[in-house]
């Protein structure tokens, strides 16, 4: 990509500004019920070593075949991200030694990748979008876990993560701050959690990056990079990338150069350091796997998959400005998880688009943010808040009666227009009631009366005392024009 | 192809093999005679022929995506010379 540099994403040295690029190889958990190339269980905290076959264990003789939802669940996120399939892939070996890795070498894809080139529609927060480059996707199996603190002189080795499949997503280095790739992660994981191919929760390590980092002049050809290895949190990879690039900026502005090297980053310090074990040049020995022939398949099957992809991000977000009316940054905010796209929906169906919007962002999310639920847990459902909605338009109740019912139906539960009917929330427009209640209200209160007529902000405290006198019933509109009238303030 | 003393100690290496410097100079010679062998393969013209991992035509086997194995742990650390738990244990490797 060569787009012009901005000046704002810049990071300012002590003798220039410097321009950062990164990019990013992601590890991406194939959501799939059993490993890649082995039939044991997928599935996350079942007690050590039990979710793995004598093929995970790489006994002497076992043979890999592969799991075929695993090469479909990658052919929908290459079709997910606007990416050529190959139809002839290969699987090879990369040979390498580490404990958690039984069998020496990992199956990884080298040469042929089941995915070539695509891109990503990132949107950043100042409403600006960036395209990013996919370079390619490729399967290949996890590694083990190894534990380093149950006992000072060993290491514990469990391998149930052992052949789990992964889809390396790597990235052109198209990304120039922090913010863009915490943005393309955050879009690539809405992405693969829509597909369902895989769940995106880093907690659980489904979803990883490596991180490459360089810094240059603005306009200088690419300096040299360093990986920051397996960074598993969206803002640690925002810190990840400001304290990489602070630290290469300082080297070379005193004269120093920059060596590739891998590096890993620390949270709890906010530093990145070298990984002085990995350094010895990695010889990886690729060589295509000879237990595993060419992976193929033909068009028809990439396109039956097609069929079957449900509606993605990009495509949903621009649905919902053009049908419902919204904001690209409301759109944004609902279609981020699909759970509350379908949510919104749900709500919006054959109402004003705009108001269902504002209820699901504003009332519904900031009160499931403050609990620490999820719209899956949401104790108001779609057909509640729907009510709700229908209620306030069609002047049943206020908008602040709304709130409370609300909060009504949130905490208690119950069908929304029977309670506004049992609770008396309905509002009063009947305005013999409303000038009654003024009429009381000017009648204990003449010196006010009297300070209105100079001050007509006074208005706003009879407004507030009518509102109480009535409960908070009172329809708005009728109740200012009625104080205008009898306090004679235009 | 031929692989130097060099060579032979970095291949070792990499798989974790120890080779006293006596047997360095002996395996040399036994990998440069299997190098030697397989460079016959050089004679054979392939022009046009593309790059094949199989003389029968197959397609790869695939499974569906079940769970049919796995749940015996300590069959898997059966071998190994230390466990705990059913973990494997290993001299400490930390980064």
């Amino acid at each position: 990509m060569t787009a012009a540099v901005n000046p704002k994403k810049l990071i300012k040295g002590g003798l220039h500004d410097w321009e950062v690029v990164i990019g990013m190889e992601i590890h991406a958990q194939v959501t799939s019920r059993s490993k890649l190339f082995s039939g044991a269980s997928t599935e996350f905290g079942a007690e050590p070593n039990d979710h793995v076959s004598l093929v995970d264990a790489a006994m002497p003789g076992m043979l890999p075949v592969i799991n075929e939802e695993c090469v479909a669940q990658a052919v929908r996120t290459g079709l997910g991200l606007k990416a050529q399939i190959n139809h002839r892939s290969v699987f090879d070996r990369k040979n390498y030694f580490y404990p958690d890795l039984p069998q020496g070498y990992q199956i990884s894809q080298f040469k042929d990748p089941i995915v070539g080139e695509g891109e990503v529609l990132v949107d950043l927060v100042d409403g600006e979008s960036i395209t990013v480059g996919i370079e390619r996707l490729h399967l290949e199996q996890d590694a083990g876990k190894s534990l380093h603190d149950q006992n000072p002189t060993q290491s514990f080795v469990d391998l149930n993560r052992s052949g789990v499949a992964l889809m390396e997503i790597v990235s052109r280095p198209d990304l120039r701050s922090s913010e863009e790739a915490r943005a393309y992660v955050t879009k690539l994981r809405t992405i693969l959690r829509y597909l369902g191919t895989c769940d995106g929760d880093m907690e659980k390590g489904s979803l990883r990056a490596d991180v490459n980092v360089s810094v240059r002049k603005p306009g200088d050809p690419l300096g040299t990079r360093c990986e920051i290895k397996n960074v598993n949190s969206i803002r640690f990879i925002g810190q990840a990338i400001e304290v990489e690039a602070r630290r290469q900026i300082a080297i070379i502005e005193d004269g120093g150069t920059i060596s590739q090297e891998t590096r890993l980053f620390d949270p709890g310090k906010g530093e990145t350091r070298s990984m002085r074990s990995k350094e010895e040049a990695h010889d990886y020995r690729y060589f295509p796997d000879p237990d595993l022939l060419p992976l193929e398949f033909d068009q028809a099957y990439v396109d039956a998959l097609a069929e079957g992809l449900p509606e993605l991000p990009d495509a949903k977000k621009a649905r919902f400005i053009a049908d419902y009316g919204l904001s690209p940054y409301d759109a944004g905010v609902l279609i981020a998880e699909r759970a509350s796209a379908d949510y919104y929906e749900a709500v919006a169906q054959g109402r004003d688009g705009k108001a269902a919007a504002n209820w699901v962002i504003n009332e519904l999310f900031g009160r499931l943010n403050k609990e620490g639920k999820t719209i899956e847990t949401s104790p108001v459902s779609a057909d509640q808040l729907g009510a709700v909605v229908d209620l306030i338009g069609e002047g049943t109740i206020s908008g602040k009666i709304a709130k409370d019912l609300f909060e009504i139906v949130w905490t208690e539960g119950g069908d929304p227009r029977a309670l506004v009917e049992s609770r008396g929330l309905k509002q009063v427009t009947d305005t013999g009631a409303i000038e009654a209640a003024i009429d009381a209200i000017i009648a204990k209160n003449p010196d006010k009366v009297t300070q209105a007529k100079e001050k007509p902000t006074l208005l706003g405290w009879f407004v507030g005392q009518t509102m109480k006198a009535t409960g908070g019933k009172a329809n708005p509109a009728a109740v200012n024009a009625l104080l205008k009238a009898k306090l004679g303030i235009e | 192809m031929s692989v130097d003393a060099t060579t032979v100690r970095r291949i070792a290496h990499l798989a974790r093999i120890a080779v006293s410097e006596e047997e360095v100079a002996p395996l040399q010679g036994e990998l440069n005679a299997i190098l030697a062998f397989v460079e016959q393969l050089g004679a054979v013209d392939v022009t046009g022929v593309a790059p094949m991992t199989s003389v029968t035509p197959m397609a790869m086997k695939k499974r569906a995506d079940t769970v049919t194995d796995g749940g015996y742990a300590s069959d898997v650390v059966f071998n190994a010379p230390e466990t705990e738990d059913n973990y494997f244990l290993v001299p400490k490797v930390v980064e």
